[in-house]
């Protein structure tokens, strides 16, 4: 009944399944308030951090050669239907596994004092969250994929509406209901590729070919669940609320983990699976997302909070992800990829730089800072970094990603590339519009002046983040090389698709 | 005549009248003993239910088959629960009398008839003892204005209902000779044949019992009926009896009149789509939760009806799954609602709720985890009841249910997670009272199913797939 796998040892599962025992272990912490809040944090971060270690061991026995799923555990659950719980990983969803283990920790961390009401309930909502992150890249059931998917909801939309800001109601229902909406289309989807393939194992499903109407449908429905989930223009609007009024290490795991959600649904369903609905509809997918890179970017020149802003650019750095993935061709795809990894750093660590401000003056309005280099020239370095990173600057983690999908963009058509390309000039244009309000010039306001600098917590919080950023985009490769071989068969597969369909096409005429 | 098919229910009413016995004869704490003689009852009848014989029986007119077992195991879950959560209730309402674990005990046998009945008489006999059980349930509280006004609306349409589904029969009985499932079946073996006084009757009959599992638009009754009746009434209908119709309409619909499913496919899919959409939408702007639910019923049975639709074992399959998972669902719900106490005072409004996760937080997580189970949302029990039944639409190629089945789930997603805003989000209000541990057993226990249902649904969905496979012999 249990296939294990070359560990002999389902990884996969304990990573995914290990914090949903710290939550029990949380929810059994018995004692005064104070004491419980206190336990729970600890506990959530040794929970934590002890699934990062473990996960460290698949970036360690991850074999970069093979193109296929590795650590394939596989348990009958519903035989009769041909659903099993599969899990497993390959170059494409072994780096977002890790995005999660690695963010999970900070965010804990990160919330460690700005959270001080039902911490408990806190930290079992962020530990149930990794549970349904890391279950959701590893699943390599359809079924299994798509439970997790939605689950993520349940824990996202109370951290927004009971830690969230003031309009937090408001901003959880609307992205509940948004990504709601896209899932249950998918649902539908899922249960037509169900019915005509017979199974929803997701490996067998890539290599299964559905009639071309059938994969038009298909894909529009795909499409109607991730582009929300990516966000797409023009179904992003429920991204900047969510973003303002979640708590900061929410916004984090918003924008560094579920943003991905979207774009590795695209590239583990609607392009492998269905590769002549995504040819048809790809001049479609890179008309909203020029519009999402050039709109959204003026959009976020415009903010006066500073969360928005991120928020806005995240929308348009997920329209260049989009433009990526849809070239078809290998730059593309791992410039999309790399670009996801890039972004689920960068953004992450950029709201936790809001966080860290916010956590002293209470506002986000970028007219109520300035001059914060004067007091604290360790966070305005960790900021510029990251800012530099978030523009694309050579040498940080942006610009690989930025680069490698305008590369691949130009083989689809140079004003692909030109107008995606543009984002980066508008990038630059608002982050150092953001970078000189905030913290150059004079320090007018009189709390600024005894703003303390990064606390050794905080410095623990982005010194990850700062070294994945600068190795990422110093040495690339020892992220590229985990998916090279995926994207190489993806590709190649879907070109065969292609022609295949033009030869029958041949044929019949 | 072998009656020993109908051992279960003839036991079970014998103990009802040991019960009623008892009850007069012990003047004083004779509640508490006869609500546990008939929770028993419940369980011997369910033990014989599993391990009785199979067959016809009484010349053919009572089945004891795997969809009548499916089924009967179900009412008798549903109504034991429902039988602990009027204990507590019903002493603190002051409307403690032991008549009421007695016309539950005769309304539960009424549904298992009803559940094995290939009989138009039998089907009726069924029915009508547990209607005028439920219509007295409904007016249990004598006193109080809206509980006596819920009995007679239910009463009125009830057996208004009830004539239309005679008049149905009668015309069937007339065009066709036959009362008899099986006679029926074999008859309209040839659709062409059907004349369309017969047709007429099947759409009488499906309007009758439409009216039990209240459909759009044979649903008027219920918000009232819902809100007035005693919580603890409420929660009883809400379970058991919606099982009992819901099987009825499965074996009407599938065999006797299955040939005709050209004839009957599309009443039944608009009946579905207008109970989904209507019970999504109306259920917005209620205040008062056992409104709400009542509305939430009226949308479930919507999407159990879509299963019924597509007229394949496969549909029903969806609707023994659906409705296997609604019956504990909603229990746990009304274990919830029936803890909403304050002062001694039954609450019913969704405000009152606010802010239960600072004061209960049991209670709150329970109530959320049966509200975005309702919502459909995976892990939890009830997303797996709806990709049932919309994976047996898919699969008849019903897309237009499908869509709007799924779209006004995200409706309905609006109103359940309203619910859970208000108890996590909102400012505290005043504590409810300590609740009873029968309150927190059902809701406990209904909430681990829900939580845990995903681990193991194999032995559930097998035992429907059989149950689904015997109407369709």
């Amino acid at each position: 009944m249990n296939a294990g796998n070359i560990l002999g040892f389902p990884l996969l599962s304990l990573i995914t399944w290990l914090p949903l025992v710290g939550a029990a272990i949380i929810l059994s912490i018995r004692g005064d308030e104070e004491t419980v809040a206190s336990n729970a944090r600890w506990t959530a971060l040794w929970t934590s951090l002890i699934v990062l270690i473990v996960s460290l061991l698949i970036w360690v026995r991850f074999d970069r050669a093979d193109a296929g799923f590795q650590f394939v555990e596989s348990v009958a659950w519903l035989p009769e239907y041909k659903v099993g719980y599969k899990m497993g990983v390959d170059g494409i969803s072994v780096l977002f596994v890790l995005l999660s283990t690695v963010l999970t920790p900070i965010c804990i961390l990160a919330s460690w004092e700005s959270i001080q009401t039902k911490v408990r309930e806190y930290m079992i909502a962020f530990l149930i969250l990794e549970t349904m992150m890391v279950g959701m890249f590893c699943a390599l059931d359809f079924i299994v994929f798509y439970m997790f998917f939605e689950a993520v909801l349940i824990p996202m939309y109370l951290i927004i509406g009971v830690w969230g800001g003031p309009r937090r109601v408001y901003a959880a229902v609307k992205f509940f209901l948004f990504t709601l909406t896209g899932s249950v289309l998918m649902l539908l989807a899922l249960l037509a590729m169900w019915l005509h393939a017979g199974t929803t194992d997701i490996p067998t499903l890539m290599h299964t070919q559905f009639p071309a109407a059938m994969q038009t449908w298909l894909f529009l429905a795909f499409f109607a669940s991730f582009a929300v989930k990516v966000p797409m223009w023009p179904v992003h609007t429920w991204l900047p609320d969510a973003h303002v009024e979640a708590p900061t290490a929410g916004s984090v795991i918003l924008a560094g983990v579920l943003l991905k959600m979207g774009a590795y649904g695209f590239i583990r369903f609607s392009i492998p699976m269905l590769p002549l609905a995504s040819h048809y509809f790809a001049p479609f997918v890179f008309t909203l997302s020029v519009v999402a890179v050039i709109y959204t970017s003026l959009v976020a020149l415009a903010q006066e909070d500073m969360k928005k802003l991120i928020a806005y650019s995240s929308v348009a750095h997920m329209g260049v992800v989009t433009i990526g993935l849809f070239t078809f061709n290998e730059q593309g795809i791992q410039g999309g990829l790399f670009m996801m990894l890039s972004h689920g750093v960068v953004s992450a660590a950029l709201f936790l730089i809001v966080g860290v401000i916010y956590d002293r003056i209470h506002s986000r309005e970028i007219a109520r800072y300035g001059g914060l280099a004067d007091r604290m020239p360790g966070y305005a370095l960790a900021f510029m970094l990251f800012g530099m990173a978030s523009v694309g600057l050579p040498g940080t983690a942006g610009f690989v990603g930025e680069f490698y999908v305008i590369l691949g963009a130009l083989q689809v058509n140079f004003w692909l590339a030109m107008l995606g390309g543009a984002g980066m000039i508008l990038g630059a244009v608002y982050t150092l519009y953001l970078y000189r309000r905030v913290v150059f010039g004079k320090i007018v306001r009189d709390d600024l002046r005894h703003i303390a600098d990064l606390s050794p917590r905080e410095w623990a919080v982005f010194a990850p983040l700062i070294v994945l950023t600068l190795w990422m985009g110093i040495y690339p490769s020892s992220f590229t090389g985990f998916w090279d071989a995926s994207v190489a068969a993806m590709v190649k597969q879907h070109t065969a698709a292609l022609l295949e369909s033009t030869k029958l096409a041949g044929v019949l005429h | 005549m072998n009656w020993t098919i109908a051992l279960p229910e003839i036991v079970l009413a014998v103990i009802g009248l040991a019960i009623l016995i008892i009850g007069v004869l012990r003047k004083q704490d004779a509640v508490t003993l006869c609500t546990m003689l008939t929770i028993g009852g419940f369980v011997v009848a369910g033990m014989l239910v599993v391990g009785g014989a199979r067959g016809a029986g009484f010349h053919g007119q009572f089945v004891a088959d795997a969809f009548s077992v499916f089924n009967k195991v179900l009412v008798l879950i549903g109504a034991s629960l429902a039988a602990i959560l009027a204990l507590d209730f019903n002493r603190k309402q002051g409307i403690e009398r032991f008549e009421y674990p007695v016309l539950m005990l005769f309304a539960t046998v009424g549904m298992m008839i009803m559940v094995s009945a290939s009989n138009m008489m039998t089907l009726y006999v069924g029915l009508e003892l547990q209607s005028l059980s439920l219509y007295v349930l409904a007016a249990f509280a004598r006193d109080d204005l809206r509980s006596s006004e819920a009995g007679l609306k239910y009463f009125v349409l009830g057996g208004l209902a009830s004539g239309l589904l005679l008049y149905g029969i009668s015309l069937v009985y007339g065009f066709s000779g036959t009362m008899d499932f099986a006679q029926l079946a074999s008859l309209l073996s040839e659709p062409t044949k059907a004349s369309p006084g017969l047709i007429v009757g099947v759409v009488f009959v499906l309007v009758g019992l439409a009216f039990k599992v209240s459909a759009v638009p044979f649903h008027m009754w219920t918000p009232d009926v819902y809100e007035g009746a005693p919580t603890s009434v409420t929660a009883f209908f809400a379970t058991a009896p919606k099982v009992a119709a819901m099987a009825l309409l499965l074996r009407v619909m599938s065999t006797p009149f299955g040939h005709l499913l050209a004839a009957w496919q599309s009443l039944i899919v608009i009946v579905s789509i207008a109970s989904m959409v209507l019970g999504a939408f109306a259920a917005i702007g209620q205040s008062n939760i056992k409104r709400l639910m009542a509305y939430s019923s009226i949308a479930n049975m919507g999407y159990a009806l879509a299963g019924l639709a597509v007229g394949t074992p496969d549909g029903v399959r969806g609707v023994l799954v659906y409705m296997t998972i609604y019956v504990f669902m909603t229990a746990g719900t009304f274990a919830c609602i029936v803890a909403m106490r304050r002062q001694g005072r039954s609450v019913e409004q969704i405000s009152d709720l606010a802010g239960l996760s600072s004061n209960d937080p049991g209670l709150a997580a329970l109530l959320a985890i049966f509200m975005f189970s309702m919502a459909g949302i995976p892990l939890l029990a009830g997303f797996f009841g709806k990709l049932y039944v919309f994976l047996a639409a898919v699969q008849g190629g019903l897309w237009t249910l499908a869509v709007v089945g799924v779209l006004s789930s995200v409706v309905g997603a609006f109103y359940y997670i309203r619910i859970i805003k208000v108890m996590y989000f909102d400012p505290p209000a005043v504590a409810f009272d300590r609740r009873a541990p029968s309150l927190s057993f059902v809701a406990a226990a209904t909430g681990l199913f829900t939580l845990l249902f995903f681990l193991y649904p194999a032995p559930v969905v097998d035992a429907a797939n059989v149950a689904a496979q015997v109407l369709f012999r």
